[in-house]
Order: structure tokens, then sequence, then C-alpha cells
């Protein structure tokens, strides 16, 4: 590996944004392709697939074997909100790999007796969320209730992309918070990527259940292609 | 996933910086029970100090005396182990999977 291409590598991935680098086993010859790179190069659907998965592999392209590992960051998960939910999808999502933080700046929710070795901050969102560099790879869950708290976090997940954004509540409750955020400028293409009631529908009853409806549909959003991903929604 | 190299890939870059020679070990292929994905990768350096892991611990002493030669060389290498190997008594895989190992020499 060129130390340039080493350089480049480290510096991508201190910035969590994803990078493959395709090496032809046979020359030793090796490139590096940028995520957003990816739409544009000749092996955009081997590299896409692959990022998708997360996951190195093999492909053979006009009799060259080419290995293509994929650096992917580390995804998070931010829950806003500290309650009963919260306490099993954590532990949940930590099982799955997830850097996992709880948000709520009620200190009666917000305590490690409820939620031991998970970070928890116990902050208004404008104050906890801009430390935790919420971006892209994070998947951002809202599950206080209470729209003083919901809304600005919720705000603050559509201004950095997260590739998740899911909020608790009924079609009913969905559709003032909806008329809220639009009052408070939020596009409708970014309200329309709320997953609202949260979770794929599995008849979750109990915190644990609702908790194992959130993780399939995260990983549903991670995972699947984009058409897959439509018809599970 | 690899998101736990970071470090190491840090300190492959670290070393190159102060004079080092340094090599990268990359899991490209596993069959069966492999100890570790491909795209796990173990970093040497000419000193013969190393970070990471190809293997539970079985086929890294291999992997960093082939790491040296890439580092003098300058060529990349495949090694492959498995239990069908013939070294399999010394540098095996106890849990009876295989894997190839792209080596390379950082620099």
């Amino acid at each position: 590996m060129k130390i340039q291409v080493l350089k480049e590598l480290n510096a991508e991935r201190a910035a969590r944004r994803p990078v493959i680098i395709v090496t032809d086993t046979t020359t030793g010859e090796q490139r590096l392709v940028k995520a957003k790179d990816i739409a544009a190069d000749p092996l955009r659907a081997e590299l896409s697939k692959q990022l998708r998965m997360g996951k190195s592999g093999n492909v053979e392209v006009a009799g060259n074997k080419l290995f293509l590992n994929v650096y992917a960051p580390t995804a998070k998960l931010v829950i806003i909100g500290a309650v009963h939910i919260s306490q099993a999808l954590a532990p949940l999502a930590r099982s799955l790999d997830y850097d996992v933080t709880v948000v709520d700046p009620r200190t009666a929710f917000a305590t490690p007796e409820r939620f031991p070795d998970v970070p928890l901050v116990a902050e208004w969102p404008d104050v906890a969320l801009p430390p935790l560099n919420v971006d892209h790879y994070t998947a951002f869950v809202a599950v206080t209730h209470d729209p003083k708290i919901d809304d600005p976090a919720l705000l603050h997940a559509f201004d950095r992309d997260c590739f998740y954004i899911g909020a608790l509540g009924s079609r009913k409750t969905h559709a003032k918070r909806a008329e809220r955020l639009r009052a408070q400028g939020a596009k409708e293409s970014d309200i329309a990527r709320i997953h609202a009631p949260i979770g794929l529908d599995i008849g979750a009853v109990s915190p644990s259940e609702i908790a194992v409806a959130i993780m399939a549909e995260i990983t549903a959003q991670l995972r699947l292609p984009p058409k897959e991903k439509e018809e599970a929604a | 996933m690899l998101n736990r190299d970071e470090d190491i890939l840090q300190a492959a870059e670290t070393w190159q910086k102060q004079g080092h020679g340094v090599a990268l070990a990359t899991v490209v292929e596993t069959w069966g029970s492999a100890p570790r994905p491909a795209g796990s990768s173990l970093v040497i350096n000419d000193d013969g100090t190393f970070l990471g892991s190809v293997s539970g611990g079985c086929v890294e002493g291999a992997v960093v005396t082939e790491a040296l030669d890439v580092i003098a060389s300058g060529q990349p290498k495949m090694l492959e182990f498995g239990v069908a190997d013939e070294t399999a008594w010394n540098v095996g895989l106890s849990c009876g999977g295989t894997i190839r190992v792209f080596v390379e020499k950082v620099g």
C-alpha cells in the first residue's frame, strides 16, 4: 500500500467517511474509492453492494481477481428519551455493534441505575447533540413523547442526514408532529423521512418487543438495497 | 466490519513516518470456520513488532516472518493457511478453516 493511500484511508476513517480499497491480489495494484465516488466508478455495482453489507470480499473483473476491502464507520445510535423502551433498545443495539448514546434532560429518567454501561447525557438536545457529532452513519430515535424534547432533536437529525430517523407515536400523534415541524421550517422531504409509527409492524407490545421492531427497521434501512427497502417499509 | 482496525492503520502510518519498514497483512478470503473475517489485518514493522490479527493467534508468527521478507523485497505475497497445508502442524488453523492472507509493503 502506498503511503499516500494509507494516509488518505486514515483521514477518511477519522472523518467517519466510508472507503473501499480495491486491490488486484495478483499484481498488488491498488486504488482507494471514496463513498461519494462510487456512483461514477466502473465497479459501482460491486462496490455499493459490499459497502451496504459492510463486508469485504473478492470479485473477478475481466480475469483479474480484485479484493474489495470495506472500511465503514461504526454505526451510532442516538436515543432521545431515557424511557422504558430505551432500556431495552440500548443493550440490543450494543449487541448489534452500534455505539449507543441516550439523551434525556429529565434527570429522573436519565440515571445510571436505569442505564448501566450506556453513555447518558442529561441535557436538552440543543446542548447534548452538537458534541455527539451526529452524522449519516447514525440512526436517530426519538421516543420521549414530549414535543419539547423530540422536536428539536428531530430537526438536528434532519440537518445531519441520519440514515435512519424514527419517532414514537401513533399516526395521529405523528400528524400533529409533522404540523409542528413544518411550522418550524422543516422540509417536506425531511418530514417524510421519519419512520412513524416507529419500528417494523410485527405486532410488538412490550418495550423489548418494540425495541426489536425498531432495530429490525434500522437494520433494513442499513442493509437492504433501495427498492427492497421501500417494500419493507 | 473493520471498526477496531483504525488504531493499527494509524500505527502503520506512524511507523512509516518514523522511518520503519512496514508491511500490511490482510485476510482476503476465508473458507470454513475461520477466526477472523476478510478485511482483518495485521501491521508489522521491521523490528518484528506487530499489531492487530489475521487469526486467533494461530498463524501470526508465520505471517510476521513472511512480512519481514516483503518489507525487504517490496514484492507483495499471497499466503494460504489451513489444515490441508503441509505445515499444518506448525502454523495451521486449529479451527479447521482456511484463510488467504495478502501481505504488502507500506510505502
